[in-house]
């Protein structure tokens, strides 16, 4: 089996009229494990009420779980884990909803233009 | 007052075979609601599929739909609905063609389509996207045309949580939208299943986030029966080491279509013949054989260092491996496999469900109303479904349950308002509720345990009793689990009503595999090897108030003639 190796996710937290908070998650994890891998086990086994989008999981196929990585536009699904610190925001350019959750919807497919 | 929604068909769920039904039905100029709990289009199973779609084209060789049907009927071990699979495979070309009118892109060789000669097919009979990209070209292409009619709309983020059923019949939904966290009701002429299959309840899987069984879940508790639970398909060579990231983990089957591979034990030997399929260097083992021999190997301690098999393609040269699939090998490089120099690990996992909603020729449930498609359709893979015929029925099914749900359809719209009630209380009464112990989301991981435990390909008394007492306690907790305090985007809400569907469907699995006493296809019996002939049949499961009932059903069949001839 693989070394375990260690890193910190810095998490960008909270609805639109939230005052600007993170909150940091330590993760153990095996080289090539992705930062997806470790935000959905942050729901299971930390915090259930961290809000995430993903479909796929494994196959870079939906690209829902686009999102803010170390400062650049990337999928969870797809980037490793690094040691250290990461820092995991939402996209800045889309409207925020929730933690790391924003509108990435087509406009005609939200439930208000229904 | 909650928001109020009529349509004149309702589909729940919108990968392929959600997609395809709204499109069918919008032709025929009913207004169709497309509704996803993820994003429509981009979330299910559909999307993931890097594999074939088997249809009898002909282009590679001489096909029949027939010799396909034959097929399809001896891979589902005496189990299959005859009639639903001549559906399936009559149909097939006629969808395949259809996607390529709309753009699909299937691969070429010269001046016709290239087929793959899959297993448990007796010729070249499977149509493909290259490279990898089978699911990713589907769904876009079905994107595309659902966008085309004014008479569908598409909401996404929305969570429809229980049918509402009145006057004998399915009259609409309940829902719970996520970003706002409000409740809302749909009243609609008709009601179309799309929700696909439920592998999501395992640990090791290739499902999609949403495959949770949600389908089956609503439709037993508006009073439709479900068939053939127990027959889960476990995929033999799913991904297991070392970690790969942005791939499917299914990936390995196409690979070992166009180069064979070898599969190996913890010795590195081959290993598939000493159950009854020699390999030589080509792809044909059948896929419950396959898990049987992995499963095996591994009890026996000769299993790969993960848990599972190597499969090696290190006698293949670098460039018949990039022919064969050219960018894929670079998304390999970044992952740090070499396929010229390393194994990868394999292992079974879940797959696919043969079960689902019991339906007749027109895919309409017993409750009048109630339609059901693609994966969440019961009978027509039997016991095993046979490599490709997924996205067929995605694309089969859907057309047909979209045409069948419009064309009943043809009603005065319903009246729901007070039928829908008692549910919508019952999800304002769930949300922001403190609870205590476990949370829903960590429950669905245990859950997940519960079912490879015990409810997996290899199944005895002893374990699946354990199961059902294990998924008691997890139903005895659920109406206490904390859901979250925050009304919007409350996934751990969500979690929840993903849950409750999949502790009453993982009880219908076990619940049947109990009571089927021998093995056959994807359910395996440690204590009942082999297949019984007294067990041809199917089972089939409704809900009696909170309990399970579970009853025999003759398969239905099809005259020898009309799918035999040479």
């Amino acid at each position: 089996m693989s070394d375990r190796l260690s890193t910190n996710l810095k998490i960008r937290r909270g609805r639109p009229d939230d005052p600007e908070q993170y909150e940091v998650f330590p993760f153990e994890y095996e080289a090539g494990q992705s930062v997806l891998d470790a935000l959905r086990w942050i729901r299971s086994n930390r915090d259930a009420s961290l809000a995430v989008r993903y479909s796929c999981i494994n196959a870079n196929a939906c690209k829902e779980c686009v999102m803010r990585i170390d400062g650049r536009t990337g999928y969870a699904c797809t980037t490793p884990l690094r040691p250290g610190e990461m820092l995991i925001e939402p996209l800045p350019n889309k409207r925020l909803i929730r933690d790391l959750v924003t509108d990435t919807l087509p406009p005609d497919e939200r439930l208000s233009e229904v | 007052m909650a928001q109020y929604l009529q349509t004149d068909v309702l589909i729940v769920g919108a990968g392929g075979a959600g997609m395809y039904a709204a499109i069918a039905a919008a032709e025929t100029g009913a207004n169709v609601l497309l509704l996803d709990k993820s994003i429509v289009g981009r979330s299910g199973a559909t999307i993931m599929a890097q594999m074939t779609v088997a249809a009898a084209v002909g282009e590679e060789e001489p096909d029949d739909w027939r010799f396909h049907l034959r097929d399809t009927i001896a891979a589902g071990r005496d189990l299959v609905d005859e009639p639903l699979a001549r559906i399936l495979c009559q149909t097939a070309p006629e969808r395949i063609w259809e996607m390529e009118e709309w753009g699909v892109g299937w691969a070429r060789s010269g001046n016709h389509l290239t087929q793959a000669h899959a297993p448990g097919h007796d010729r070249k009979r499977c149509v493909y996207v290259d490279f990898l990209n089978t699911g990713p070209a589907t769904s876009r292409t079905l994107r595309n045309q659902v966008r085309k009619y004014d008479n569908i709309r598409r909401v996404s983020d929305l969570i429809v949580t229980d049918l509402v059923t009145q006057d004998d019949r399915v009259a609409g939904a309940v829902a719970l939208h996520l970003e706002s966290g409000q409740a809302l009701s749909i009243a609609a002429k008709a009601t179309v299943i799309a929700t696909g299959g439920l592998t999501g309840m395992y640990n090791r899987n290739s499902a999609s986030a949403n495959m949770g069984g949600d389908g089956f879940a609503l439709g037993l508790r508006a009073g439709a029966e479900l068939i053939d639970m127990e027959f889960v398909q476990f995929f033999p060579i799913g991904h297991l080491a070392p970690r790969l990231i942005g791939m499917d983990p299914i990936m390995w089957d196409p690979f070992r279509y166009k180069l064979g591979g070898r599969l190996l034990n913890g010795n590195l030997e081959e290993f598939t013949q000493n159950y009854g399929t020699p390999e030589d260097g080509k792809y044909v083992v059948t896929r419950d054989t396959a898990t049987y021999a992995i499963f095996k190997e591994v009890e026996a301690g000769r299993g790969s260092p993960h848990g599972g098999a190597w499969l090696s393609f290190e006698h293949i040269a670098e460039a018949d491996l990039r022919a064969a699939f050219g960018p894929v090998i670079d998304r390999l490089a970044k992952n740090g496999i070499d396929l010229t120099k390393m194994a990868i690990e394999v292992a079974p996992i879940a797959h696919y469900h043969m079960g689902g909603l019991r339906t007749d020729d027109s895919l309409a449930c017993n409750v009048p109303g109630l339609f059901a498609t693609g994966e969440a359709v019961g009978g027509a893979n039997g016991a095993n479904r046979l490599s490709g015929n997924a996205i067929t029925e995605a694309f089969v099914f859907g057309e047909l349950a979209g045409r069948s749900a419009a064309a009943f359809s043809g009603q005065a719209m319903p009246d729901i308002r007070e039928a829908a009630k008692p549910l919508l209380a019952m999800i304002e009464a769930t949300a922001n509720r403190p609870g205590d112990g476990m949370t829903p989301t960590a429950a669905i991981a245990k859950l997940q345990g519960i079912m490879q435990r015990n409810v997996g390909p290899f199944r005895t008394r002893a374990g699946l009793q354990r199961a059902l007492e294990d998924l008691s306690e997890l139903a005895v907790a659920l109406p206490h689990m904390p859901t979250g305090s925050a009304p919007t985007f409350n996934q751990q809400l969500a979690d929840w009503f993903g849950l409750r569907n999949m502790v009453l469907v993982a009880k219908t699995i076990a619940t049947a595999a109990l009571a089927r006493t021998e093995s056959r296809g994807a359910h395996q019996r440690e204590d009942y090897p082999g297949l019984d002939e007294d067990w041809a049949n199917n089972q089939i499961i409704r809900l009696e108030g909170d309990e399970i009932e579970l009853s025999r059903g003759e398969v239905r069949r099809l005259a020898k003639e009309e799918f035999v001839h040479e």
